[in-house]
Formats: C-alpha cells, structure tokens, sequence
C-alpha cells in the first residue's frame, strides 16, 4: 500500500461536501448531479434546462479556479501527450453517454439508491479502469 | 432562482472534488494501479463520505423539491450491453489519463494544462454519441 500518498480523512471530507453538493441539487431542484448528463444532454436540448446546467458547469469551472488559488497542491497536471489526451477525452465522452452515466451519476447517486445498473456500471468501469492502469504502466511499462 | 441552485451545487461540487484527491490524476492513477505494490486507497473514502451523505439526503427530502414541481422518476432499466459498453469504454478512457467528468472540469478551471484539451475531446465524444445514437 502507499502510505504516503493515503489520505484517508480529506478524501473522507471530500466525499462528504460533494455529497451535500449532490443531495442539495436533487433536495433544492430535484435533479441528479451526474456530470455526465448535466454536460452531454445540452446536447439533447431539452427545453427549459439548459440554464441551470449551463451555471452548474460554470460552478464547477468556478470552484476549480477558486482552490487552485487558494490551494495549488490540491491539482496535478495530467501525464500523456497529445494523442492520448485526445483518445482518452473521446473514449470518456462517448462512453459516459453510451453508459449513461459516470463516477458522480452511476458511482455515487445511482449506488446510493442501489440501482443495480448503477452497481454494474460503476464495478465494470473500475474494473476497466483497473485494468487499462496495469497494462498501461505493468505490462507495456510506459510509465 | 433556478440557475443560481446550479451554480452553488457546482461550486460545492468542484470543492469537494478538490479536497478530496479527485483533481489529482496521479491520485486516481494511483487508486486504479491495484497490482502496482503502492495502491492508494483513498478514493475508496471519497465513495463512502459521498454515497452516505447523498442517502441521508434522500432521505430527509422533503415531499417535493423546494423549487421545482417535483422529482423526476429515475428509470430502472435492465442492465444491457449500452450500459456495460459504455461504462468499459469510460473506464477505458479513465484509466488512460486518470480524469472522469467532474474533475476535468474543475481542473479546466484550475488552468491545469492538458485539461482543456481533455475537456474538448470528452465534448466531442458526448457530440458523436448524440449523432451517431438513434
């Protein structure tokens, strides 16, 4: 285990206040904060919710440049060149949508009601995940 | 009113994104390298801190949204081939550079280099799912 990267109270706090953000979006608006739908369905135009989708993307815009003032530490750059920043962005758009849904909608808000679409999305895309990290950095030896 | 619940709950979001190590590929790189010897368990923390809290919210909503008519029914499909393709695509993609939705675009934010480009290609993704989907 790595020790010295374990951090398992910020991360526990963290969890919490995405969570507050989570359940006070659906308390508030009764909709669900899963990234994935809030940005691919502007593609689906549907009447009406465009706005608040648009203001949470720029809350989430806003958050990012607000703590990395505050606190650099919290951000690291993405390793992989061009095309595998390119390839990975493409596989996670198309997939999420495919999917429907990501480690906010399937991960956390679709596990928290015990949907088992939501448990099988969220198993298979860690196991994915898993998987594609070995290879990339075990068997390949790229990194 | 409407839009200003959104851009709060996105504002919190992107925080809570940070403080927990998800703004962090290497972070989540190190939580997906299970065989690497040095597996770092922390992300596990943020799913539990999340799912609890979003459960209690649940269950302390009240009978219908306080700005909004009411909630949505939330479809229970079966699990079929979209979904598990899907979701192995994303994982796929995650796995590659250590970014999901949510944290690419709290990072965009940060002026973190590579997240724009990321972003781009990941709306360009969601883009040829909407015209190639029928």
């Amino acid at each position: 285990m790595d020790h010295a990267h374990f951090t398992p109270i910020a991360s526990l706090v963290g969890g919490l206040v995405i969570g507050l953000a989570t359940a006070l979006l659906w308390i508030l608006r009764g909709r669900v904060a899963g990234i994935t739908g809030i940005v691919g369905e502007l593609f689906a135009r549907v009447p009406g919710e465009a706005p608040w989708r648009l203001a949470f993307i720029a809350g989430l815009v806003g958050g990012g440049a607000l703590t990395h003032a505050l606190r650099p530490a919290a951000f690291d750059a993405a390793r992989g060149g061009t095309g595998t920043l390119i390839v990975a962005g493409l596989l996670v758009g198309y997939g999420t949508r495919l999917g429907n849904g990501c480690t906010s909608g399937h991960g956390l808000c679709g596990v928290s009601r015990l949907s088992p679409r939501s448990i099988a999305a969220t198993c298979v895309f860690m196991a994915v995940g898993m998987l594609t990290v070995f290879v990339v950095r075990h068997v390949g030896g790229a990194r | 009113m409407k839009p200003l619940v959104g851009l709060v709950c996105g504002f919190v979001f992107a925080v809570g994104l940070a403080l927990s190590g998800m703004s962090q590929p290497s972070k989540v790189l190190g939580f997906l390298d299970v065989a690497g010897g040095a597996w770092d368990p922390s992300l596990a923390f943020v799913m539990l801190g999340g799912i609890a809290v979003v459960a209690l919210g649940r269950r302390l909503a009240p009978t219908k949204p306080l700005f909004d008519r009411a909630y949505p029914v939330l479809r229970r499909h079966g699990i079929d081939r979209r979904l598990i393709l899907g979701a192995a695509i994303f994982g796929a993609g995650w796995g590659l550079v250590g970014y999901c939705p949510g944290p690419a675009i709290v990072s965009l934010g940060a002026g973190m280099p590579g997240a724009l480009l990321f972003c781009a290609s990941m709306v360009m993704g969601m883009a040829v799912f909407q015209v190639s989907d029928l």
